[in-house]
């Protein structure tokens, strides 16, 4: 435990929130790290962390208020941009190259804009305090993705996908994904350099928990932009696919922390192009 | 390296208005050598001085873990050498020769000066070093974000090593950690932690962080304790005894 602090001292803070396994935070970080730079916004609810690249992919980590054991905030909203590499590497700074043991805890503060956002931490006595530039935040995607959209959606257990999505073909430009309330129902496929692949899932897989497909669809994707989802779909015990009347995909990954709560990590993927839905996969 | 009637010494000297760091070590000869015959330039001048790399002797070591008997020579091949001689096992019945020859330059005698050990310096501060496996990730990690490090002590325990750059800056703090007392008889040192100091009061010296975590992750052994002495904003003095080896690490400050 972190030696205790008088209260007095975080009434400067906007923001302060500690838990006592940072893991819980620095996993769910990498999830989502494929960019140097990430906004963060704190609400009551909890954080959201969002990443993205080249105006087409955007990825959002949710750490609910409820990982933390002690997490105050004093507005509806904060939101700054901050450099997500240098504050992955504070909140693994006593692990080494792999990860930080269970016993590092953490206190993350924030006293507002312009600050520097103020993380401790603690293991086996030994204190690190760093301060981390925070900037201004840039206005961040709306994918505009509503459930009244959804063409089609499929959950799943993401044990089975873990395999397509490491060894995906990286000679290939794009990633096709096809659904479809007939058959092969889910197929993932890629175009590379030796050939192509499909990998196909039926819908009464034991693998797929729900299948709620109404009409059939391939979109295409940049590989590029989805490979970094594999980090949350390796960590994840189940994933949610959609996709809406524009092609845009939305992926959601439920993860399950080392205490046994969950967080969510999604990825919405605008397509490549536009596939018509009887063209040969 | 450098060879004598008692001991064998490992010198390293580098730039020092580079940050660089200075190495002095000394291995007595009687603790690693069943046989051991030198002779010096002369008489008086009973000892050696070679210069060579330390990565073709290490290599040629490496391939001596599991020997039976190993000959260090010096010798003259169509250039001076020093020339390893392993013998290793080979199947059950046969044994193996394996001999490396590494070149060398003997430095002449007038060099030698250059060679001498560096002075223990009038340190601020005295500290035993924190459990070399947190301090090792912390460098590592803020090896990352910066190439300087602060590295700073007091007499109450206390150790930091900060980095600072635009972007962070990070600070990790250990405590409880041993501050040795020099006497007036140990060796060259002249006692230098004046009585009324602050024991609270920080002396720090600035390095260059990839020679101090190169010096930390250097360490295989796990000495029972390295001894840090800073000399505020001059260097950082590490010195460790362990198993009758002596090595000192001389690290000095770097100007911004």
């Amino acid at each position: 435990m972190l030696s205790t602090q008088h209260s007095e001292e975080d009434d400067q803070y906007m923001f302060v929130a500690r838990l006592d396994n940072v893991r819980n935070v620095s996993t769910i970080l990498k999830a989502i790290h494929f960019k140097d730079t990430a906004t963060v916004f704190a609400s009551p609810m909890g954080l959201k962390i969002t990443v993205e690249d080249a105006k087409c992919v955007q990825a959002n980590a949710f750490i609910q208020e409820a990982i933390f054991h002690h997490y105050v905030i004093k507005e509806e909203q904060l939101a700054f941009k901050i450099n997500l590499t240098v504050l992955l590497e504070c909140l693994t700074i006593f692990g080494g190259s792999s990860m930080p043991s269970a016993n590092t805890s953490l206190k993350m503060c924030y006293a507002g804009y312009g600050c520097p956002l103020i993380l401790m931490l603690e293991e086996d006595g030994v204190l690190t305090d760093c301060s981390i530039k925070t900037l201004e935040p840039d206005d961040v995607l709306d994918f505009d993705f509503c459930s009244s959209n959804v063409i089609n959606k499929i959950i799943m257990k993401s044990e089975c996908l873990k395999e397509v999505f490491s060894e995906l073909d990286v000679t290939s430009d794009i990633l096709q994904i096809l659904m479809s309330p007939d058959q092969p129902y889910l197929q993932f496929s890629t175009f590379g350099n030796a050939g192509s692949t499909h990998s196909s899932f039926p819908k009464d897989s034991e693998m797929v928990e729900s299948f709620q497909c109404s009409q059939t669809q391939t979109s295409r994707y940049k590989i590029n932009l989805l490979k970094p989802s594999v980090k949350a779909l390796a960590l994840s015990t189940r994933i949610s696919i959609r996709t809406d009347d524009r092609g845009f995909l939305s992926l959601q990954y439920m993860i399950q922390t080392e205490d046994g709560q969950i967080c969510f990590v999604e990825y919405y993927c605008s397509p490549d192009e536009e596939v018509g839905d009887n063209e040969e996969s | 390296m450098r060879i004598t009637e008692d001991k064998v010494f490992f010198i390293l000297s580098e730039r020092v208005n580079d940050g660089g760091a200075q190495i002095w070590c000394e291995l007595p000869q009687s603790h690693f050598f069943d046989e051991y015959a030198m002779e010096g330039v002369s008489a008086e001048s009973n000892e050696i001085y070679l210069e060579v790399a330390p990565d073709l002797l290490v290599r040629s070591l490496k391939t001596a873990q599991s020997a039976k008997w190993v000959k260090v020579k010096l010798t003259k091949k169509n250039f001076p050498c020093l020339t390893i001689e392993v013998d290793l096992p080979s199947g059950s019945v046969h044994q193996r020769l394996v001999v490396h020859d590494i070149p060398v330059s003997v430095v002449a005698r007038k060099h030698w000066p250059d060679f001498t050990e560096p002075e223990m310096p009038r340190f601020d501060v005295s500290i035993a070093l924190p459990q070399l496996r947190l301090l090792k990730n912390v460098v590592d990690k803020m090896k990352n974000l910066s190439n300087y490090v602060a590295v700073s002590a007091n007499n109450s325990g206390e150790m930091k090593v900060s980095v600072e750059t635009d972007m962070v800056s990070i600070s990790t703090h250990f405590q409880n950690l041993f501050n040795p007392s020099w006497n007036k008889d140990d060796s060259q040192t002249q006692p230098s932690m004046s009585e009324d100091r602050d024991p609270q009061q920080f002396a720090t010296s600035r390095v260059d962080i990839r020679r101090f975590a190169q010096f930390l992750n250097s360490q295989q052994v796990n000495p029972d304790r390295i001894i840090c002495n800073v000399v505020h904003h001059r260097m950082l003095h590490f010195f460790l005894l362990h198993d009758d080896v002596s090595l000192q690490y001389f690290l000095p400050v770097v100007s911004r």
